[in-house]
């Protein structure tokens, strides 16, 4: 379909089946973007409405995740921290986690929840995962206040390159996010098991993810197959970029950014693809 | 002129039936049994040569639009009516782009806008002020367009003082009025209008009426869909008939209307009852139809106000009942009541019907004339003993429309307050 600009001389749209491999379109997103700055808005707005604490919750969550963690992997099972503080060790790990865990959630919901907008109206479907997976930035960075205060309590001082490494790290847990949401929200639009499907998901994942131990405790060997899991680049680079811990960079963060742009792409492929059937299957 | 919209041979398939049930709201169980078993039922289905349900055929599929081609020119207001189901609502999904057509091209020269979309995005937690600039965008407008026009949005919305409420405490008619007010403002080229009218109170529909009056004058296109045939002669010169997916009429209105009335494509005007729609105790009390009849005896959905209307109920005793009262309850859509009647309201006709053998039954009672106002009014049904037992009751089923060409005031194009349109017997006395 053709994009739809506004303006004074009225631009002629031609509606036609899609036929073939879907285009991206992604101009038509582009033209979009102010609706997905009000979708993060509204998303950001009403998270903690008719809520006590508030955005303090973005805090309380990574904050208590990692006393449990700093209990049992620390206290009971003594697992290495790679010579850091085991909770800032952890709680650097929770914090892109987290952002990637309530990506998924909220984006897989993101089409099922806003039907009615789906049902009646035209805009890019892509708009809704994008939005709800980039609100979460905004935990993120609350969340991230926590970190700089553990950060000087432990008098943890980062090296310079974090200045351009941790973005790109950032980056990297969105693409991975961004990536694995759209296949699942494309998904759910037809086949609510999505919904229950997801906590398993994400609990095995987060086993699948140095989040809680050191990537240093996989051997060698099996290195490689371990960073197929894109998250665990993303966690390894954040440790790295904030703590110094680990090796920095090397070929396994390759096959991470390799996997998260496959997913990436190939989902963008897919949502288009279902995209035309979405308004009638939901 | 310029052409607007552009149809050329649209088309929509929808799957139905087995398949549908099957996948549309599908879980992966479900298909993955499907996939591993297909090849099965395939091997049998050759073998038995026979039309395998399973399989897609075309009895699957439902053309929801068939081959629909038709030219809108710029500013033209066009009428589209067609009994439920006949595609009005699938066609303006394929021209805003909700859906794809199957088959067939459209070309829109402008920004298509409609109404079946008020209070798209609206979330309950926001204000009054942060839900317009929301809908708006979703609308696709600019966010310096909406602030612009925001006073404007405001007035016309008459929520005023209440902007910085979050909706979820406003009334449903604010609420309404403040969706309206945003998709009002919108200002496309082309409007789409589709049964907005059956909500809001009175002044509110007037005010609807008065934007796509405005609208069309200012050159702009609407599409009207409505069941109020009235409103349809009301706004638009020329209309299409819609059966079944197809385009069967195109026509200047009141021509098209006829046609539409005439040719008893309009609902059907009545409701059967299965066995499965009856509870197990409303026995020895059985319905089987209400229906809504005209002068002439034939069922119709939209009756004419100014000719008397017949309500029918068919129904069966299965055992002999005593005190019983079968009857209706007149309301609007609204769900405000205008009347509620029993068959056995005169006592009379109570002494002798009171106590009935079983057997086949009519209950009939005639509406009469210049009784209705325009719009839409819904029917529920009743059979009981008094202070003994119900019997049966369905709250609402079935609506019928009402047409008041020829009504007292008609004269005047104006919406007139009140679910009753008597004709009264004025005198009008000059004192020196």
């Amino acid at each position: 379909m053709a994009i739809q600009t506004v303006s004074h001389e009225p631009t002629t749209v031609y509606i036609k089946p899609s036929k073939g491999l879907a285009t991206l379109h992604l101009r038509d997103l582009w033209t979009y973007r102010e609706l997905v700055f009000f979708m993060i808005w509204r998303d950001i707005k009403v998270r903690y409405k008719q809520t006590m604490l508030g955005a303090a919750w973005a805090i309380i969550q990574p904050v208590m995740t990692m006393l449990v963690f700093n209990f049992i992997f620390n206290g009971v099972a003594k697992v290495s921290s790679d010579g850091v503080p085991y909770p800032i060790f952890s709680y650097t790990a929770l914090l892109p986690w987290g952002l990637f865990v309530a990506a998924l959630n909220n984006a897989s919901r993101s089409l099922t929840s806003n039907s009615n907008m789906v049902t009646k109206i035209y805009f890019p479907r892509l708009v809704l995962p994008v939005a709800s997976v980039l609100s979460g930035l905004v935990d993120f960075a609350i969340s991230f206040v926590i970190l700089i205060l553990l950060m000087f309590y432990y008098k943890v001082t980062p090296a310079w390159n974090v200045l351009w490494a941790l973005p790109l790290f950032l980056l990297l847990a969105i693409v991975a996010a961004l990536g694995v949401a759209l296949w699942l929200s494309a998904i759910n639009v037809k086949y609510r098991d999505v919904n229950y499907a997801l906590p398993f998901l994400t609990q095995f994942w987060l086993f699948a993810t140095p989040v809680a131990y050191s990537a240093s405790v996989i051997s060698p060997k099996w290195r490689l197959l371990y960073s197929l899991n894109p998250m665990a680049g993303v966690v390894n680079g954040f440790r790295w970029a904030l703590l110094g811990a680990g090796s920095g960079p090397d070929a396994a963060l390759w096959v991470s950014v390799g996997i998260s742009l496959l997913v990436l792409v190939s989902g963008l492929f897919y949502f288009r693809g279902m995209e035309k059937t979405f308004a009638d299957t939901i | 002129m310029t052409i607007a919209i552009r149809a050329e041979h649209l088309s929509k398939k929808y799957r139905i039936g087995a398949a549908q049930q099957k996948f549309q709201y599908g879980m992966l169980r479900d298909v993955l049994t499907d996939t591993i078993t297909a090849p099965v039922r395939w091997a049998k289905a050759m073998a038995r040569r026979s039309d395998n349900p399973q399989l897609p055929t075309e009895k699957n599929f439902i053309w929801a639009l068939k081959d629909v081609s038709f030219d809108l020119e710029e500013g033209q207001v066009l009428g589209i009516v067609g009994r439920n189901g006949a595609g009005k609502s699938t066609l303006l999904k394929v021209l805003s782009r909700v859906t794809e057509p199957t088959v067939g091209t459209v070309t829109v020269r402008g920004r298509v806008g409609s109404l079946l979309e008020v209070g798209t995005g609206f979330h309950p937690e926001l204000t009054g002020r942060e839900n317009i600039f929301l809908n708006g965008a979703v609308l696709g407008m600019k966010r310096a367009e909406i602030e612009r026009k925001f006073d404007e949005i405001v007035d016309f919305s008459e929520v005023g003082q209440f902007i910085d409420t979050p909706v979820k405490r406003y009334s449903s008619g604010m609420y309404l009025r403040l969706a309206f007010a945003v998709a009002a403002h919108l200002e496309p080229e082309i409007l789409v209008v589709d049964e907005v009218l059956a909500v809001g109170d009175a002044e509110f529909q007037r005010k609807c009426l008065g934007k796509m009056g405005d609208v069309a004058q200012q050159g702009r296109t609407v599409l009207f869909v409505s069941h109020n045939m009235s409103a349809i002669l009301r706004l638009t010169q020329e209309a299409i008939v819609l059966k079944k997916g197809q385009l069967i009429k195109r026509a200047p209105t009141q021509e098209a209307v006829d046609f539409y009335l005439s040719s008893g494509l309009a609902e059907t005007g009545e409701r059967l009852w299965g066995a499965e729609d009856i509870p197990v105790t409303a026995a020895p009390f059985k319905p089987i139809a209400l229906r809504v009849k005209d002068r002439s005896g034939k069922v119709v959905d939209t009756v004419r106000s100014t000719e008397p209307v017949t309500i029918e109920w068919e129904y069966k005793l299965e055992a002999p009942v005593t005190g019983l009262r079968v009857g209706m309850y007149l309301n609007t859509m609204r769900a405000e009541y205008v009347f509620t009647a029993f068959d056995t309201d005169d006592a009379k006709q109570f002494e002798q019907f009171g106590a009935r053998q079983a057997g086949h039954y009519f209950s009939r009672c005639t509406i009469p004339a210049d009784f209705f106002n325009e719009g839409r009014y819904s029917l529920g049904v009743n059979a009981s003993s008094f202070a003994v037992r119900r019997y049966f009751m369905d709250d609402n089923a079935l609506s019928f429309n009402v047409d008041i060409t020829g009504a007292p005031g008609t004269q005047w194009p104006e919406v007139r307050q009140g679910p009753v349109r008597p004709r009264l017997n004025w005198q009008i006395e000059k004192v020196e």
